[in-house]
């Protein structure tokens, strides 16, 4: 067993695990929050994406010992009211339709905005490629993304 | 004892490496190139090859096909934005079949010198190797290091389950390195 703390959406937290524990089952198991989701377990899929230190890990094979003094945001710390641009965005587009992967899609939006305040449609591609849709709303997810980077440029968020 | 064998050995790479142009005498050159053959083995296997590539979309699997998820090589040779190389590629492999392979940052070699394997014979492997405009200018003993101690080089023997060692052991590899050093770094016609 290990004590192992991190920041998780703002609050620091200490757990006594295992080190090798993935950082999914963290999250939904022991600190219940379960809108990051168990989709393959084996990084193919991008359901579990959440953001590591500014990058969008796959915590379904990220040993939680990785995020040892780190900051972790899942998509209940991207905003405390769920109005986040991209959250917003998503509504406005309509997106989700079963939404199982929408959580994973968001926050490697989020790390994409970041980077590259406007997106092209390759950059999109490029960025969101990892994270399978089954529904294929993919094209309303790109328009999602569009979006979200103008209600970002407009309100500087 | 063992430590003044160390020494002396690679003191021996060291003087090869610095008198290369006058160092084959009484070997042929197919006897001093002969190493290269089995290093070269190592070089075409999935686990060098898939990352060793020409472009920029790394390969994966046991038969070299195109990185699934778009992957590309990003500006530092670690991912794009949002598909950073180590958002799924972690420290060490993973022992879940399927699941990705690991090591301490996961990355491509540089795209100035990718010093891509793929298709190409032993003896031109070896003269990309050793031409310093096209290696990243590393002389000998900085590729004797990078096959020695890379933690992404070593890794490649800890794959994980479902898929292939390189075709001889790290050890040997090396071994097989500094034999082909020795001789004078010949390469095979």
């Amino acid at each position: 067993m290990s004590t192992i703390t991190l920041t998780v959406n703002g609050k620091a937290r200490t757990i006594d695990t295992d080190a090798a524990t993935p950082l999914l089952w963290i999250l939904r198991e022991t600190l219940g929050l379960t809108g990051t989701k168990y989709g393959c377990g084996i990084a193919q899929c991008g359901a579990c994406t959440v953001i590591l230190q500014g990058d969008a890990v796959r915590s379904c094979v990220t040993p939680v010992a990785r995020a040892e003094g780190k900051r972790v945001t899942t998509i209940e710390g991207l905003s405390p009211d769920g109005r986040h641009p991209i959250q917003k965005a998503w509504l406005d587009e309509q997106v989700p339709q079963c939404g199982y992967c929408q959580s994973g899609q968001m926050m490697s939006t989020a790390v994409l905005l970041t980077a590259i305040p406007k997106p092209t449609d390759a950059d999109i591609d490029d960025a969101l490629a990892g994270n399978i849709c089954r529904c294929g709303t993919y094209k309303r997810i790109r328009s999602a993304v569009h979006r979200a980077a103008a209600l970002m440029q407009e309100g500087g968020r | 004892m063992k430590s003044t064998m160390t020494f002396w050995r690679l003191a021996t790479v060291v003087i090869a490496c610095a008198l290369l142009d006058v160092s084959i005498t009484a070997q042929t050159r197919t006897e001093a190139s002969k190493p290269f053959e089995d290093i070269a083995a190592v070089l075409a296997s999935p686990r060098c090859a898939n990352c060793h590539i020409s472009g920029d979309a790394p390969l994966q699997g046991e038969d070299g096909h195109p990185h699934a998820m778009r992957v590309r090589r990003g500006l530092d040779g670690r991912g794009t934005p949002a598909m950073r190389c180590s958002n799924c590629h972690q420290e060490a492999s993973s022992l879940t079949p399927h699941a990705p392979p690991g090591a301490p940052d996961w990355r491509l070699p540089s795209a100035a010198a990718p010093m891509a394997w793929k298709g190409l014979t032993a003896g031109d492997q070896c003269r990309m190797l050793t031409d310093r405009t096209r290696n990243g200018n590393r002389t000998l003993v900085d590729l004797l290091d990078h096959v020695s101690h890379d933690r992404l080089v070593v890794a490649s023997w800890t794959p994980g389950p479902g898929r292939r060692l390189p075709p001889l052991s790290h050890e040997a590899f090396v071994e097989q390195f500094k034999t082909w050093i020795e001789r004078g770094a010949v390469c095979p016609e």
